[in-house]
């Protein structure tokens, strides 16, 4: 479990240029890879990614890290199944070792309805191709000794969703990786740039106003997460998004304990051990609207009391810190990409509490729709129109964040 | 001296029974638009406006919420969305 060197050179820190084939706007996951698949599969490598803090420090700072594509709808487990095979070639692909661990995602059960749920996307799920399996609460402790299965708790184990080839990577390594590479073809990486509005020549960008000055730009993508909504009200674009936070927690670093990762939507936890030792957990949205980066203590409680019910082993592990990132929940659960009403404005939102996992997926797919000015074809069912024509992809079921 | 609003729990200002932590609240949403008056002459477009689209602003944010553990009554309010901050509704109730 050693963690690689890190590389002597990442990238380059330049001033803006006047003027972009591309402006991508938000240098998290989603962003950089965009931008390293927009250089890479398409060429177009006048490209710039405009960052308001620094790079990678938002969401992709933030997330669990957990990796899956066991969703219930085709759209879905094509997009997600899409993303978990570039996943198994990433680290080669970036030339750096991402710490991509496969070693399996569990959603435990804890009620009738989840354990139907469960079984129901399992078949989904195989009728996709995709890896899903069931187990009772035997399997459940064989495949992870430490988990509770007596029936005498709360809320007992019933049963659980297994995908083995689900998993975990290293965050950070994952954004500096496609920054890196995004650098070496010719994209500038501008951190400390904030858009401060749009330039427009009728209903067609041309630009964007920055702290640092205009920029003008051929096409401009926002990747903004919990504050695309605050961008497309800049262009008098409304999305149909609500920004809560959604708090994660770290223990102190442990031995190796924790073979995998376990998920249970019905008591709202989520939890693993990275691989420098911490446990990771993720809990239930916040309830309420918010841009703050912090939550209210008692989902924490919740939270961790959860987590202990599952693993009472965990009962004198001490909390190391607390946070929160600000996620971009739509009314399906399910992500907004592709073109706005306004020409060569692109949206990439909506990806809530599961952006991580789509992180190469939603790249490759995002800039192909930026490059040829039409959506992939893994994007065309998540377009901004499904909200007049009613053709919602609802995974409120396999999301593993309650909503 | 009064600890800040915001800092660790949220406390809401609920008209009928004063300042009480969140958890005795379930959250209502950013005030919706009303319902259509004439339904019958509603587009598509407006339908998905009515459903699917609140305001998500940074800052203020006018939004009901329910003292579900206490008396149980629905009433408005506006908060900021960065700094959580509250300010009661001249009407409240609504």
């Amino acid at each position: 479990m050693r963690e690689p060197d890190s590389p002597r050179h990442l990238w380059r820190n330049p001033e803006p240029k006047k003027a972009y084939d591309v402006v991508i706007v938000g240098a998290g996951g989603h962003g950089l890879a965009t931008a390293y698949y927009l250089a890479k599969n398409h060429g177009i490598k006048n490209v710039a990614v405009l960052e308001r803090g620094w790079l990678a420090g938002g969401n992709m700072a933030r997330n669990t890290t957990v990796i899956r594509s066991n969703y219930l709808w085709d759209e879905s487990a094509a997009i997600y199944e899409f993303s978990l095979k570039l996943w198994e070639g990433l680290s080669a692909e970036l030339d750096y070792d991402l710490l991509f661990s496969q070693r399996g995602v569990m959603g435990l059960t804890h009620s009738l309805h989840q354990v139907r749920e469960g079984k129901r996307r399992i078949s989904a799920n195989q009728l996709n191709g995709i890896d899903a399996e069931w187990l009772t609460p035997e399997e459940v402790k064989a495949f992870c000794p430490i988990v509770n299965i007596s029936p005498d708790v709360r809320y007992p184990i019933l049963g659980a969703t297994l995908q083995r080839r689900g998993g975990i990577a290293k965050h950070d390594y994952v954004a500096w990786a496609f920054a890196r590479k995004a650098d070496e073809l010719g994209v500038d990486l501008i951190q400390n740039c904030e858009l401060t509005g749009f330039d427009l020549k009728g209903d067609r960008v041309v630009g964007v106003q920055t702290n640092r000055g205009p920029i003008a730009a051929g096409k401009v993508a926002l990747c903004a997460a919990g504050h695309s909504s605050v961008l497309a009200s800049m262009v008098g674009l409304d999305l149909p998004i609500q920004s809560y936070p959604l708090q994660a927690l770290v223990s102190e670093l442990l031995e190796p304990i924790l073979n995998c990762v376990v998920l249970s939507n019905d008591i709202h936890v989520y939890i693993s051990q990275a691989h420098k030792g911490e446990l990771v957990m993720g809990a239930g949205m916040d309830a309420y609207n918010s841009y703050g980066q912090r939550g209210s203590p008692h989902v924490i409680e919740y939270q961790l009391a959860a987590a202990l019910e599952i693993f009472p082993i965990f009962s004198r592990v001490h909390v190391l810190r607390t946070w929160a990132g600000i996620v971009d929940v739509t009314p399906d659960a399910s992500p907004i990409v592709g073109l706005t009403p306004i020409e060569n404005l692109f949206i990439n939102c909506g990806w809530g509490t599961g952006g991580f996992k789509a992180t190469p997926a939603a790249g490759w797919t995002y800039a192909q729709t930026i490059a040829q000015g039409q959506p992939h074809p893994l994007n065309t069912p998540f377009t901004l129109e499904r909200f007049t024509t009613g053709a919602l992809i609802d995974e409120h079921g396999a999301a593993a964040v309650a909503h | 001296m009064e600890p800040p609003r915001w800092h660790t729990n949220v406390l809401i200002p609920c008209p009928w029974c004063g300042d009480r932590e969140e958890v005795e609240f379930r959250y209502g949403g950013p005030v919706p638009a009303g319902y259509p008056p004439d339904p019958q002459t509603v587009d598509d477009r407006a339908w998905a406006r009515y459903l699917y689209y609140r305001p998500n602003p940074k800052g203020a944010l006018e939004e009901r919420w329910v003292h579900t553990a206490g008396c149980r009554r629905w009433f408005r309010l506006t908060r900021d969305t960065v700094t959580h901050e509250i300010t009661p509704a001249s009407d409240a109730s609504a």
